[in-house]
């Protein structure tokens, strides 16, 4: 994520490569040296996809199949071709699929609305600031330094209903006299968007330090307004941070459980993650379990790349 | 069960590990047969890939597996037992790090005994020993504590091994109420470790008038305030009970819908706050929940740690009873081992100590006259000691079938929203 700053990152930034010339022998043997050690270098990676990711699916996509036997124990089930397994989880479980995606969505506009302008800030404004620049830099991933779940939990002893927030909150009625933040769909996706605000902003901030503000001077000297500059320049030139990190958000986002299962309440917070877990853990149903997180990891892929189709392709490189 | 870990507590990675590297070198030392390797990773090829996620006994082109045979033991050479249970669940010395009864048992047999707290939830540990069990192997534990309804379930599944109750003279000091349960009749498989009782607790100063029943947690002044536990046997069992069903009989599936009826209605008012396991004891102390359903032992360590801020009663209708049970796994070839270790906690003096630290109901009969030399302040602690009249407005839930368990499991599931 470092980028060189000044010129040479502009250049790295999406201009394409000069014209090569005729093929030439010399070049031609070169290429194929470096074709076999390419080869060679995705070797690892490759065979852990395959070990760790690849068999999985597939394990997955058999179990989601499976049938239970008449009168056969908890948690046994033999391999079949139950394709009704898919449509009985759908039917049950449509609306928290829907609600999931609906909380990483909005988790990740805000995460958008709350990084963009942390990462602008860092990146661009302070850019003469080496020093604070780096404080801020170490701020923004200090958060991964502590668990992900006593965050979380420290967020609920913040926004306790005893707490010092909830009682400014009603005491400017704000919040009515038995309102509260926790155990609402509000502190999930508040939860949501601060866990996964690094995602968006470490990208941004990678796209945003390599721009050149040279060409934002030149934007103003040809009578642009600042906001038509950031439209038009600034905004642009970030996109391939923007977009890595709305994926970054958005996807682990919709499969999250922690946040709503310790934020959240019983009525209309529950994502899928969490019945996912309770399928597999409580209710013992593997092939429900294995059902859901087919059609979760199938969903996620559909949107992604719907919205790589729509806005993304030349930014993802 | 049931308790959090404590921040003081032995959680030392490092040192876990260096107990985890020991077990793991003397495992190697009992190689398990070949067959039982063969048994493990044969049958259905992905099944075996998915050993961790318990499909054992899919295997064999979808005949169920035959149960699988108890290890033979080497207890007489292999001077060790190794003890799974929940965390907070054994006497503890913070200043020496060590489990007292335990030393004093390692040196009394000379038995070198590995103490792990590594269950956090019967369903979840279930899951990761079920596909080693059913294949028969060793799961590196000789004791296993569970749950009732869990126990049933792996002991119905001849997952854990017969005792000898020869090696085991005190079982003569099981409380008479807990000699004979349904899932295991005449405790051949299974000793109790702790029980304890399912009931309703609220914060004394925010409800000065206190609850006496499960209704009363429906009261308009504590909207919001109520949390309830995520076991359906306790929550839904309270309300059934509150509904006049003994749900140690034959109680129907139309009892049970109707206690999940008034808990779906209860969630989607918003009167319950949240359904937890565990960690509705923060959301007490925080004050987010100011009246629960929850488990008696909670109740009285919270209090030790808090102040004296909340109280626990067993409802006007009953509560529920539970227990968590010790039982020797089918791969385990420690049996004899682990045999002594039990008869060693069925002494009274031994059971005694063990209660004062943990506040759960002490199974040993004896153990309140121990008791009286250990901390008299507990003599009369109904929650530890309780008396028979409270014995009797509770009650354990009847045996079920595996198709009611994953039927009422899961509509519960559902009504909590998962």
């Amino acid at each position: 994520m470092t980028a060189a700053p000044g010129l040479r990152g502009r250049h790295d930034a999406g201009r394409g490569r000069a014209p090569e010339g005729g093929p030439n022998p010399e070049e031609a043997a070169a290429d194929k040296k470096r074709g076999r050690i390419g080869q060679l270098l995705v070797l690892p990676g490759f065979t852990f996809l395959l070990l760790f990711f690849a068999a999985p699916v597939v394990v997955l996509l058999a179990m989601s199949l499976y049938t239970k036997a008449p009168g056969a124990e908890i948690g046994q089930f033999e391999p079949a071709l139950q394709f009704s397994n898919y449509a009985v989880v759908l039917r049950e479980y449509w609306d928290v699929l829907v609600r999931s995606f609906a909380f990483a969505l909005a988790a990740t506009l805000a995460a958008l609305l709350i990084g963009y302008p942390m990462a602008y800030l860092v990146a661009v404004r302070l850019r003469a600031h080496r020093l604070l620049q780096g404080i801020l830099l170490v701020l923004l991933i200090a958060p991964f330094f502590s668990s992900f779940i006593l965050r979380t939990q420290a967020w609920k002893q913040i926004l306790a209903d005893e707490g010092p927030v909830v009682g400014v909150l009603r005491a400017l009625a704000v919040l009515p006299e038995d309102g509260r933040l926790t155990a609402t769909a509000f502190a999930v996706v508040c939860g949501l968007t601060y866990n996964f605000l690094p995602f968006m902003t470490l990208p941004i901030y990678a796209s945003l330090e390599r721009l050149d503000t040279r060409l934002l001077e030149a934007s103003g000297d040809l009578y642009a307004s600042p906001m038509r500059t950031f439209r038009q320049v600034t905004l642009p030139l970030s996109m391939p941070g923007v977009f890595a990190g709305t994926l970054l958000t958005f996807i682990p986002a919709s499969g999250d459980y922690v946040n709503a299962a310790l934020l959240g309440n019983n009525r209309d917070t529950t994502m899928i993650g969490q019945v996912i877990d309770s399928r597999f853990f409580r209710v013992v149903d593997y092939p429900g379990a294995a059902a859901l997180s087919f059609i979760l990891m199938v969903a996620i892929l559909v949107l992604v790349m719907a919205y790589i189709r729509r806005f993304g392709a030349r930014n993802l490189f | 069960m049931r308790a959090q870990p404590r921040t003081d507590r032995l959680n030392d990675p490092a040192l876990r590990a260096l107990v985890r590297a020991q077990s793991a070198t003397r495992q190697a030392a009992a190689q398990p047969t070949r067959r039982a390797l063969l048994r493990g990773a044969g049958g259905l090829g992905l099944a075996g890939l998915l050993a961790a996620c318990g499909t054992g006994g899919t295997g064999g082109g979808g005949q169920s597996a035959a149960a699988p045979s108890p290890a033979a033991d080497i207890s007489d050479t292999d001077k060790a037992v190794n003890w799974a249970n929940w965390t907070l669940y054994l006497d503890y010395d913070d200043k020496t790090g060590t489990y007292p009864t335990l030393v004093e048992f390692e040196k009394q047999t000379g038995i070198r005994a590995n103490y792990a707290e590594d269950i956090d939830g019967n369903d979840s540990y279930y899951g990761k020993i079920q596909a080693q069990l059913s294949a028969g192997q060793d799961i590196g534990q000789d004791i296993i504590t569970l749950t009732d309804p869990m126990a049933g379930r792996i002991i119905r599944q001849g997952y854990t091994q017969e005792l000898n109750h020869a090696n085991i003279p005190n079982l003569a000091n099981l409380l008479p109420s807990l000699r004979d349960v349904g899932f295991d009749p005449g405790r051949r498989h299974s000793l109790t470790w702790q029980s304890g009782f399912a009931g309703i607790a609220w914060n004394k100063e925010a409800v000065p008038g206190g609850l006496r029943s499960v209704e009363d947690l429906w009261k308009p002044e504590l909207k919001g305030r109520v949390e309830v536990l995520d076991e359906w046997r306790d929550t839904v069992g309270l309300i059934m009970m509150q509904n006049g069903v003994d749900i140690s009989g034959n109680w129907t599936s139309d009892d049970f819908d109707a206690a999940l009826a008034t808990l779906e209605e209860q969630i989607a008012s918003g009167q319950i706050r949240q359904v937890k396991g565990n960690s509705y004891k923060e959301d007490l102390v925080s004050g987010d929940a100011l009246a629960v359903v929850c488990w008696s032992g909670d109740i009285t360590q919270l209090n030790f740690e808090n102040g004296d801020k909340w109280e626990f009663v067993i409802p006007e209708a009953g509560g529920t009873l539970w227990s968590d049970n010790m039982m020797v796994p089918i791969g385990s070839p420690r049996k004899a081992n682990a045999e002594k270790l039990m008869n060693y906690y069925y002494e009274p003096e031994v059971a005694a100590a063990v209660a004062a630290y943990v506040n759960y109901i002490c199974p040993v009969d004896g153990a309140r006259e121990a008791m009286e030399k250990i901390d008299p302040s507990l003599v009369d602690n109904p929650l530890i000691f309780p008396s028979s009249e409270d014995l009797a407005r509770t009650k354990v839930f009847r045996t079920l079938t595996a198709e009611e368990e994953t039927d009422y499991g899961s509509r519960f599931q559902q009504a909590i929203g998962a």
